[in-house]
């Protein structure tokens, strides 16, 4: 951005910014989608449970629970894809990401059952900068479609 | 007697593979569909295992993982359900412009029709619309022109039945140039609204 657009904010340079800001907002806590839900899912937000439904917008520390009949699909902001099959249990820990960079961070724990995963930007950009951890081990993403299940 | 001490053994045998290794899951790389440098480095207590070919396969176990490997048929039994739950890949177009203008080149009229199809494949499509323009201008002229074709195309899929609400629009100027030109160049590429569809 030019010095000029701070020294003599006009009102369009305002209405700019003011669009911009707008833009950011809902980006700032959404960090993904569900796209696919199937049979019994739920997801875990600050102590409480929502319906996990085709469409809702997913936030940093959300955990996501299947039933015996359930599996769910999500698209993340840097493009990543997880889907969890039946009795799975999964935390999206922590997850920054900017979209003009793609740098970021993104830590996912499967706690329990079986995930997919396709990564996005986040590991395209930085091998390290991606991690699925069970609750025995820490996998690094180097820019990959894995498949992985905890427990037996 | 025999059957006891039969019985006896192969608890034993449980016993002493329990204790010196308990599954605890495990992991498959696919195949990619890029192809290249695809890898998954596995780290627990016991070690470390970095799995960098298609169906290279972990046991996770308490004393580390072991190496081993998994098959197409293997992975769509066990992970067949998470597999089928996997949304759809997130798609990109650029769509072009006349100079100066918020009308497609005739090209891109075209290609808006696969546009639409791709966003009408999915039940909650997010799509994002970024508009720029090439470097023949003023920076107010082109951060409004960039805005304008961004909203052309928005307008154009909200007419078709895409929903105002999943559509987010920017508009970037001339400062994100596809082809690296000086100022005040007409570059036909540079003047282009990149869609991303997931």
């Amino acid at each position: 951005m030019k010095p000029d657009a701070f020294r003599d904010p006009t009102p369009r340079a305002a209405a700019l910014l003011l669009v911009l800001a707008a833009a950011a907002l809902p980006a700032a806590a959404e960090i993904g989608q569900i796209k696919t839900s199937k049979g019994q899912v739920t997801v875990e937000r600050a102590g409480q449970v929502l319906p996990g439904e085709v469409g809702l917008r997913l936030e940093a520390a959300d955990t996501l629970k299947t039933g015996p009949d359930g599996a769910v699909g999500i698209t993340m902001r840097d493009n990543a894809l997880l889907s969890a099959g039946p009795n799975s249990i999964l935390s999206l820990e922590r997850f920054d990401f900017d979209a003009t960079t793609s740098q970021g961070r993104f830590d996912a724990q499967l706690q329990r059952g079986t995930l997919a995963v396709v990564s996005g930007r986040i590991a395209k950009q930085s091998p390290q900068a991606m991690t699925v951890r069970t609750p025995s081990a820490q996998l690094g993403v180097r820019g990959t479609d894995f498949v992985v299940a905890a427990g037996e | 007697m025999n059957s006891l001490w039969r019985r006896l053994a192969a608890l034993a045998l449980a016993v002493l593979l329990g204790a010196c290794s308990t599954p605890q899951g495990n992991v498959v790389l696919l195949p990619d569909a890029d192809g290249k440098n695809t890898a998954v480095f596995v780290k627990q207590d016991g070690g470390e295992l970095l799995l960098d070919k298609p169906y290279a396969a972990a046991q996770l176990t308490s004393a580390g993982p072991k190496p081993a490997t998994s098959s197409a048929a293997q992975v769509q039994s066990q992970f067949g359900a998470a597999l089928a739950a996997r949304p759809l890949a997130p798609a990109q177009f650029t769509l072009y412009f006349i100079e100066g203008k918020d009308e497609f080149t005739d090209v891109s009229k075209r290609e808006f029709d696969s546009v639409f199809a791709e966003i009408a494949k999915r039940p909650v499509p997010d799509v994002l619309v970024i508009g720029h323009t090439d470097s023949v201008g003023t920076d107010a002229f082109n951060d409004n022109l960039s805005r304008q074709r961004a909203e052309v195309v928005k307008r154009a899929l909200v007419a078709r039945g895409i929903s105002a609400a999943n559509i987010v629009t920017v508009g970037r100027g001339k400062r994100e140039q596809l082809v690296a030109t000086g100022d005040n160049v007409a570059e036909a590429r540079n003047r282009r609204v990149e869609i991303l569809v997931r």
